[in-house]
């Protein structure tokens, strides 16, 4: 290979379209790489517990299923996924209160092709998508790959800020430029662990409805509250201006890829052309499996399972933060799904202290992924779907040590006085 | 097929660098594949001692980068063994990866290198972070690098252009390891420059020239193909070619490394050469710099890697109480 000319060891790199210059490695992947090895507590990914599941009536299921569908289960199939399944994605939704047609159902492999053709069929370069601060990083990913701009809310304990809600879509009209909708998790939200409290639901759909904007509404978490009955969806108060994003990852498999879209009518044409774009139908095989478990396993019993266990995983996370975190420090108190989120102390960069961590044998998110605007140094997402709660326990000690180290050596160079030791 | 016997190529491990590691593997893996070599691509963990002891490999080619491959502690545990592997002895590579000892003992050999200091956090703990920081500055100027005494991939690497930028850059590296290297920054072409030795006798190939698009040869730069122009050989006068191969030679034997070494090193605008730091294991990816610099030499890859394990073979052989 004759280099003398210069090569950048890419044949295509002139040729590459404008939104893929973000597309690049990074350290942080070089650290996830090792932080999937089993040495390592790993509190960074959010993967359900799915050995959980029953697997040997699923794996019996399966069988059975290509054994007398195989004709059906292993074909392409239309677009929009298929009937069976919708109709059971209806009865699902009813359990947060929503009232919907199967008609108006797209299936889509997980919810994160749901994000993509949302994205594709509403998104021009420059225009602009609220999210909450922070926001679901995967979500943030795609947003980016359409060249939009994501400016975001704040939330409090309660979730997103109305009045900031307001402010914010005020000030990209001052802008000129185009919010196009809010993105938004309600329910146990991604990283936050956060719920959008009861009380400020239908603020939050006023003022989209006011200002024309439309909500994206991402609930993958919310049939996994521990307190109670699920809360009324936003979809369930509102029919038009709503799109809403529904999954099995969390409650069944997130192997099987699958999950949804409700949208209206004009939309859902829309949103089944540019799916079928990308994947011609969504996985017929998998569109089977779910539908059988859903139609004849107790499916909601198996989401109580998983509704204790994490309950149970959750505990014993807030437990070992109260217990060994220093002060200075504070997280949230998610009251389901499957993460919380810490607030370092002052001066500590959370990706920064993320080599440290690995060599201590426990594994995080730095927050900054969380934000498309650089916020989030201070802060890291814990999940605690995955390990067992003596595991969890185990990792934030780990984390504890960490933290108290990085503590001593941010204080050397800021000039504070030092405890040798740490904490 | 190929007369070698079974090798292992060994990759992945804790260290940082898995990921590049595990790249660096399947490339030397499929390279030895395709002449035919009996080769297998083997993660590091609890399992190799037992598979080494009871099912000895002809050879070990290294490909395990970071702390876990190059500190020395793998190659005396080879050691311990008694398969032969391709690649630095513990005790060399435990000098080389040291990048203040490896600066130190190639500087005594006549080699320019950049000035620097090499503090523990304990230093700056103990005599004050802010004022030991400003000493720095004083004595070395900016700008600086600051980089993990011991570490590769530009893991924990910072360049810094102002003293406000140092504490956060100091933060930064010593999560990758208790010691950092603070070096005066020396602007000119920067280059890496492999050195190989068959058998008979270390040489160098001929130097990558590398020109990161960002101006800094960091993690993205160095494994995102298209962020990185490289020049092989390097548009380098003949004289200033030769005085960096000559160089990294000198380091390599200086440094008492075998079979192979990468060392990286910059020439300013007077074409002096700087040493920055010597790898004992260096990358095999696609976007590494020795597989760039053997194919600038019309070297194949697989010939090269199963040339350096039967060369490897052949000194188990003539080890005392070698089988």
């Amino acid at each position: 290979m004759d280099m003398s000319g210069g090569s950048r060891l890419d044949a295509y790199v002139d040729r590459y379209a404008t939104r893929t210059h973000g597309m690049t490695t990074s350290e942080i992947r070089a650290l996830f790489a090792v932080a999937n090895r089993p040495e390592i507590i790993g509190m960074g990914g959010g993967s359900p517990c799915v050995s959980a599941l029953p697997l040997d009536a699923i794996a019996e299921m399966t069988a059975k299923l290509i054994s007398e569908q195989g004709a059906q289960a292993l074909q392409y199939m239309g677009g929009q996924g298929d009937e069976r399944l919708r109709e059971l994605i209806c009865t699902v939704m009813a359990l947060e209160g929503i009232s919907a047609s199967p008609d108006d159902v797209i299936v889509t492999v997980g919810s994160q092709q749901a994000l993509d053709i949302v994205s594709r069929i509403f998104l021009d370069p420059g225009d602009v998508v609220i999210a909450e601060a922070p926001s679901y990083v995967g979500a943030l990913g795609t947003f980016t790959q359409y060249e939009a701009d994501v400016v975001h809310v704040t939330m409090d304990d309660d979730g997103l800020v109305p009045e900031a809600l307001r402010a914010a879509i005020a000030d990209v009209a001052k802008s000129g430029r185009r919010a196009k909708f809010l993105y938004t998790v309600p329910n146990y939200h991604n990283p936050a662990g956060i719920t959008l409290i009861e009380e400020r639901r239908d603020e939050i759909i006023a003022i989209c409805a006011e200002a024309g904007l439309l909500i994206v509404e991402d609930n993958p978490y919310g049939l996994l509250g521990f307190d109670g009955p699920p809360l009324p969806a936003l979809r369930s108060r509102i029919t038009d201006g709503i799109l809403y994003l529904g999954s099995f990852s969390k409650t069944f498999a997130a192997g099987v890829r699958v999950g949804w879209v409700l949208a209206p009518p004009g939309v859902k044409e829309k949103l089944i052309m540019a799916s079928e774009a990308t994947t011609l139908c969504p996985v017929a095989l998998s569109q089977y499996v779910v539908a059988e478990f859903l139609a004849h396993h107790p499916w909601q019993e198996q989401v109580k399972v998983f509704r204790e266990l994490y309950r149970a995983r959750r505990d014993a996370c807030l437990e070992a933060l109260e217990a060994s975190f220093p002060p200075g420090s504070s997280w949230t108190h998610p009251t389901g799904g499957f993460y919380v989120w810490v607030t370092l102390p002052a001066g500590v960069d959370a990706k920064a202290m993320l080599p440290r961590a690995i060599q201590g044998r426990v594994a995080y998110v730095p927050g900054v992924g969380f934000y498309s605007d650089g916020q989030g140094t201070l802060n890291l997402r814990l999940a605690y779907s995955l390990p067992e709660p003596d595991r969890i326990r185990e990792g934030v000690r780990r984390l504890a040590g960490v933290l108290a180290e990085e503590l001593e050596i941010v204080a050397t160079f800021s000039g504070q006085p030092t405890v040798r030791g740490g904490a | 097929m190929s007369d070698l016997g079974p090798v292992l190529v060994l990759a992945g491990g804790l260290s940082y660098e898995r990921e590049v590691s595990l790249s660096s593997g399947r490339r030397v893996t499929d390279a030895l594949t395709a002449l035919g070599v009996d080769v297998q691509l083997v993660d590091i963990d609890a399992h190799l001692l037992p598979r080494l002891l009871n099912d000895p490999p002809a050879a070990i080619f290294l490909a395990v980068h970071g702390i876990e491959g190059e500190d020395g502690a793998l190659r005396d545990a080879l050691d311990l063994t008694g398969v032969p592997y391709v690649g630095a002895t513990g005790s060399a590579a435990r000098l080389a990866f040291d990048k203040p000892v490896a600066k130190a003992i190639v500087a005594r050999a006549g080699l320019h290198t950049p000035p620097s200091v090499a503090l523990q956090h304990a230093a700056f703990r103990d005599l004050g972070g802010p004022a030991l920081l400003a000493q720095v500055v004083r004595q070395l100027g900016l700008p600086l690098v600051v980089k993990p005494a011991r570490g590769g991939s530009a893991l924990g690497v910072t360049v810094v252009r102002t003293a406000a930028e140092l504490p956060a850059a100091m933060v930064g590296c010593y999560s990758y390891d208790n010691v950092a290297l603070i070096e005066q920054y020396v602007a000119g072409v920067e280059l890496a420059v492999s050195v190989i030795d068959d058998g008979t006798g270390p040489v160098s190939l001929p130097a990558v020239e590398i020109e990161p698009l960002s101006g800094t040869f960091d993690y993205a730069a160095r494994y995102t193909a298209g962020m990185t122009e490289y020049h092989a050989p390097a548009r380098l006068h003949p004289a200033q070619a030769a005085a960096a191969g000559a160089a990294a030679v000198l380091a390599h034997l200086t440094l008492g490394l075998r079979d192979l070494s990468r060392t990286d090193l910059i020439v300013d605008a007077e074409g002096q050469v700087h040493y920055l730091e010597t790898n004992v294991a260096p990358g095999m990816t696609t976007t590494s710099l020795l597989p760039l610099a053997a194919a600038a030499a019309g070297l194949d890859l697989g010939t090269l890697c199963r040339d350096l394990l039967h060369h490897a073979v052949q000194r188990g052989q003539s080890r005392p109480g070698a089988m």
